[in-house]
């Protein structure tokens, strides 16, 4: 029996991340995230209150740039890769109507 | 004699002086690769074609007098999460088969720039998500110094390429230990560099504020060479550090004499092989033969590294992997809506261990845990940082394991806590950004062993020179069952 998580909040991550588990899968998943949530649970032991929490390594300042046009990708070039793509642009199936 | 096996730095001398054609190099890197590729199996590409064009152009270059760069005629591979124009790329992934970037990463373009021949894309655990490169879409690469192993991971098609002698450089990335703990596996060198070092413009991104893309070689001065023209500032990343570093090749015979170096207390622990351990204690002799002062520092939050590590790099990973969502490029299963194509297209192109990651970071993202996992992961990060400044402001650079076990056998599955260890020696070089590098220092039970040099922020100078001497007195070389024909070395 999973302590840590549960394969009704695994399914709830799953929809989040847009994937889907049969339930075979699903029992795997849920065995997985249970031992790695049990070894992190440590984390929350820690007194971490006083710490500050680091953002980024290195203490680098906005950086700026001239806004000059250098090479760039042709249209073509960037859609040369999409699954589809129509008139000039990355094409999908029907968004609107659709349950979310 | 065959060119496979020579060093990288022999090659580029000789194909600057004439005495040898890139062509000819070339040949017989691809006949050695032909030879010996299906039992490795280190390539997800070959892209022979372009890279006897390169070579061509390199031949010319010489005939006309022209200005050659120090990898002039090098064969290299590049792990196949590093983007290449023209040449497929796939991180090892279903969701990216067949993708033909249309630009290369610019370490691809410095090491094409510098005169390198890209020969092919190494393997490596899908979207470099492991450590044993068992996970790929494309199968397993064996190790070179005994094919029933695992050459480690994620870089492990880069190891087994440069151990095999396929290309003597290779370009791996490492996150947590991606580059070190496959070149300890292989007994090769393997660098991770200060954050920042290397631009990141063309990686596919696993974990963006830890990794680094590394050289990798038979011997640290090749991989100097790799690393020399690899590093410098980028206006396409913007995390890129500003200065342009000294060349570390120029330091390599500088000496420890009087240098200050720690032995890390919490990376002996009994997380480590008792053998593996003893090798460390074995560098640690011979660098205090060399004159070099050795004393035990204790950096108590590595305890806790790889539970902060999992958190960020898992939560870094959800985010970056939302971009495949069959719109753009990769793999696109049809259905009839956008959201039933996305949720199908992810759950064909993704494998199980990337599913798993890709949940564990949108949970510690979610809002019911955002406090008890990525914030408390990024405040342990700070109190690292610390004591990591702490320890460097008494020692120069830090020796400890690069992996806790030797190379496993393939398709074995290690005990749970041993597999949770895996990267306990290396994750806190990239949660502190710091350099560190893994260099061959004999054996256990036969197998390589590599002992990990690490050093302060933008510290890559005093980190070879320590290593420089540690192989100036480490045991010869493993013998390897796949190795070119040209080395000097079984």
């Amino acid at each position: 029996m999973a302590e840590h998580t549960s394969s009704d909040e695994v399914r709830k991550l799953a929809d989040l991340m847009r994937l889907r588990f049969d339930d075979t899968e699903l029992d795997r998943v849920v065995r997985t995230l249970d031992d790695v949530l049990g070894r992190l649970a440590v984390l929350a032991d820690l007194d971490l209150d006083d710490v500050e929490p680091t953002i980024h390594l290195n203490d680098l300042q906005n950086v700026w740039r001239s806004d000059e046009i250098g090479p760039t990708l042709t249209n073509e070039e960037a859609l040369a890769a999409a699954p589809a793509a129509e008139a000039g642009q990355f094409s999908v199936p029907t968004i609107l109507g659709e349950t979310p | 004699m065959s060119a496979a096996g020579r060093r990288a730095r022999d090659l580029a001398a000789a194909v600057r002086a004439g005495e040898t054609s890139a062509e000819s190099v070339l040949r017989d890197h691809l006949d050695h690769i032909d030879a010996h590729e299906a039992d490795i199996r280190a390539f997800t590409t070959l892209a022979t074609r372009s890279a006897r064009e390169q070579a061509a152009e390199i031949d010319r270059a010489v005939a006309d007098g022209a200005e050659l760069g120090p990898l002039a005629g090098v064969p290299v591979s590049l792990k196949d999460n590093i983007v290449t124009e023209g040449i497929e790329t796939t991180a090892a992934s279903a969701i990216l088969r067949g993708w033909i970037p249309p630009y290369d990463a610019t370490v691809a373009r410095r090491i094409r720039d510098a005169g390198a021949i890209l020969v092919g894309k190494a393997n490596l655990d899908e979207f470099a998500m492991g450590s044993s490169t068992e996970s790929s879409v494309h199968g397993p690469t064996r190790n070179p110094v005994d094919t029933d192993r695992i050459p480690g991971g994620s870089s492990g098609g880069s190891a087994a390429a440069v151990a095999a002698d396929f290309t003597p450089l290779s370009v791996g990335t490492d996150t947590g230990g991606s580059v070190r703990q496959p070149a300890s596996h292989c007994g090769i060198v393997g660098v991770k560099p200060t954050y920042g070092r290397v631009s990141r413009h063309g990686l596919i991104a696993l974990g963006s504020s830890l990794e680094q893309a590394g050289a990798m070689g038979a011997d640290l001065a090749d991989t100097a060479l790799l690393h020399d023209v690899m590093v410098g500032p980028d206006p396409a990343d913007a995390t890129t550090l500003p200065d342009r570093p000294e060349p570390v090749s120029a330091h390599l015979d500088d000496g420890v004499a009087g240098m200050r170096i720690g032995l890390v207390t919490e990376l002996l622990g009994d997380e480590i092989d008792p053998a593996i351990t003893a090798r460390v204690r074995a560098a640690a002799e011979a660098l205090a033969a060399a004159g070099a002062e050795i004393t035990e520092v204790s950096i108590p939050s590595v305890h806790h590294a790889l539970a902060a590590y999992r958190v960020l790099v898992n939560a870094e990973a959800s985010s970056n992997l939302a971009r495949y969502d069959g719109v753009r490029h990769g793999l696109r299963v049809d259905a009839d809506t956008t959201d039933e194509m996305m949720l199908a297209t992810r759950t064909a192109g993704f494998g199980l261990g990337v599913k798993e990651r890709l949940l564990l970071g949108t949970h510690a993202l979610s809002a019911d845990h955002f406090d008890t996992h990525y914030d408390r992961a990024r405040r342990l990060r700070t109190l690292l940082i610390r004591e990591l400044a702490t320890a460097f402001a008494d020692v120069e650079t830090l020796l400890a394991p690069t992996a806790p076990q030797v190379a496993r056998r393939l398709g074995e599955v290690p005990d749970a806590d041993i597999a949770w260890f895996n990267d306990h020696c290396t994750v806190p070089a990239n949660l502190a950004g710091i350099p560190a590098l893994s260099l061959p220092f004999g054996t256990a039970d036969g197998l390589p062993v590599g002992v990990q040099v690490m050093a302060a922020a933008r510290g890559e100078i005093p980190m070879f020179r320590t290593a420089a001497v540690l192989e100036a007195t480490a045991p010869t070389r493993t013998d390897r069952a796949v190795h070119g024909p040209g080395g000097d070395l079984p």
